[in-house]
């Protein structure tokens, strides 16, 4: 079994895996970071959205082999471990972004993917549209959507953006 | 999934020499339709040859009157290449299109054609424009390249290096997204260069990917929706399932390709 070592939160791991495992077991399996959902196994609910080199990917559509000396940010990296919440999972709990808070993770993640890539003024239009690797099954994306713009406009300035 | 072999090859010559070592080895490009089926074990190559780090194999490029694109140019990099929407825009809109945002940051324009899913968007693009399929091998025209469904002209030992798309001055896509999936239900391209005239198909047929020649006559005299105006195509041969029926498809194939010529 081949040592895949990447920068995960900002912290250089290294772990023993088996070729075939998906970056979303690496990091729950073995790095026990089960922040880090998984919805579906047919690659459509985004319940596993993370960063990779600073994109937002679907970590179960993606070998962990492939992302040796890669940097991952999951959703414990957004905020630090005791600081306050990042501007945007703020959000989502002032706006009741959540119900049973499965898909949240990803949710949170795809969010600031989204701000990152088309800055913090966000219509509900482009949230929903940019929403569709996303599937909740509780809240009826109403309030996410609502989390969304505003969490984006609460990134402008704050030093924690990702 | 099964358990395989993986290598990571620098160049494609190594990438080569490995597929036509392993009979049963497939290429692993953005993994975003491998990966799905190896995890419901529905494909279970012997080894993955990773060619995420060979180089030089992704960019747009303007050569001449053809715009070049790298097998592993990523979905998102292509919809946002400001040289393409300059010089051909009706496909830079066709990747935007494709899945979502973390779909689109993986999956790469080679692995599309490649697979050559009958839903997919790319396929349609290649054969509405008459693009140039270049391997490490040979230029295969996309008339002689797409097979049928799931199968293409490409030998087992064949990579897709890059895809050259001449620049049509008349050209559009229109898609009638599946509302789950957000594959084509059908969707087609249509394109004028000079006499060359091209209506594609893709998400009908039951061989994937096809051209609708009689729309194409047509449209020599005027390329107008006019010209085809009140032409349907026949639902033979075309899909049915629990989306929708052949009738409805070939329905579809008319007031798409209209759409596309008011667009294009
Ligand atoms: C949720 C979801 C939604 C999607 N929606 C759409 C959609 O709306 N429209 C659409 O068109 N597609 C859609 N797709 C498919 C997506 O576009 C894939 O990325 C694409 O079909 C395959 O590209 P890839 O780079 O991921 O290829 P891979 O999955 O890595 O490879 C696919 C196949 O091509 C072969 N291959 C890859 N690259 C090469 C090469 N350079 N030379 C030779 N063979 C090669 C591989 O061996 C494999 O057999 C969707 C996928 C998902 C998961
Ligand atoms: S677990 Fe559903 S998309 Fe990754
Ligand atoms: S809150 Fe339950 S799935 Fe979204």
């Amino acid at each position: 079994m081949p040592v895949v070592s990447m920068t995960v939160n900002g912290k250089a791991v290294s772990a023993d895996v088996d070729i075939r495992t998906l970056l979303v077991q690496y990091l729950r399996e073995s790095l026990r970071l089960t922040g880090t959902h998984v919805g579906c196994d047919t690659s459509q609910c985004g319940a596993c959205v993370i960063h990779l080199d600073g994109k937002a990917v679907k970590s179960c559509t993606t070998l962990a082999v492939q992302c040796e000396g890669s940097n991952v940010l999951t959703i414990e990296g957004l905020a630090a471990p005791d600081g306050p919440l990042h501007p945007m999972q703020e959000a989502f709990r002032e706006n009741h972004g959540l119900q049973c808070g499965f898909c949240t993770p990803g949710m949170v993640m795809a969010a600031v993917d989204m701000v990152n890539r088309k800055g913090n003024e966000l219509d509900e239009h482009t949230i929903r549209q940019e929403l569709d690797g996303n599937l909740c099954r509780c809240t009826g994306y109403h309030n996410i959507v609502k989390s969304i713009a505003a969490g984006a406009k609460a990134m402008k300035g704050s030093s924690q953006a990702a | 999934m099964y358990a395989f072999k993986y290598h990571q090859p620098k160049t494609v010559r190594q990438a080569a020499n490995l597929l036509a070592k392993f009979p049963e080895a497939k290429v692993l490009a953005g993994g975003h339709s491998l990966i799905p089926v190896m995890k419901l074990r529905l494909a279970s190559p012997s080894d993955i040859v990773d060619i995420n780090k060979v180089e030089g194999l992704s960019g747009v490029e303007v050569k001449g009157r053809s715009v070049v694109i790298g097998a592993m140019t990523r979905h998102f990099e292509v919809a946002g290449s400001q040289t393409l929407k300059d010089v051909l825009p009706a496909l830079a809109g066709v990747p935007g299109s494709i899945g979502d945002p973390h779909v689109r940051h993986r999956g790469t324009i080679g692995g599309s054609v490649a697979n050559n899913d009958p839903n997919a968007d790319y396929p349609a693009a290649c054969l509405g424009l008459g693009a140039t399929i270049i391997t490490n091998k040979r230029r295969i025209a996309s008339d002689d390249f797409f097979t049928g469904m799931f199968s293409t002209a490409l030998a087992p030992d064949e990579i897709i290096v890059k895809i050259s798309f001449p620049v049509a001055k008349k050209a559009a896509y229109q898609k009638f997204k599946h509302p789950a999936s957000g594959f084509a239900l059908v969707g087609v391209f249509v394109s004028k260069r000079g006499p060359d005239i091209r209506v594609a198909v893709t998400g009908a047929g039951s061989n994937g990917v096809f051209r609708v020649t009689s729309f194409e006559e047509a449209l020599k005299k005027r390329f107008s929706p006019k010209s085809i105006e009140g032409m349907t195509v026949t639902a033979e041969g075309l899909n049915t399932d629990i989306h929708a029926s052949a009738e409805y498809r070939a329905h579809l194939i008319g007031v798409l390709a209209r759409r596309a010529l008011a667009a294009a």
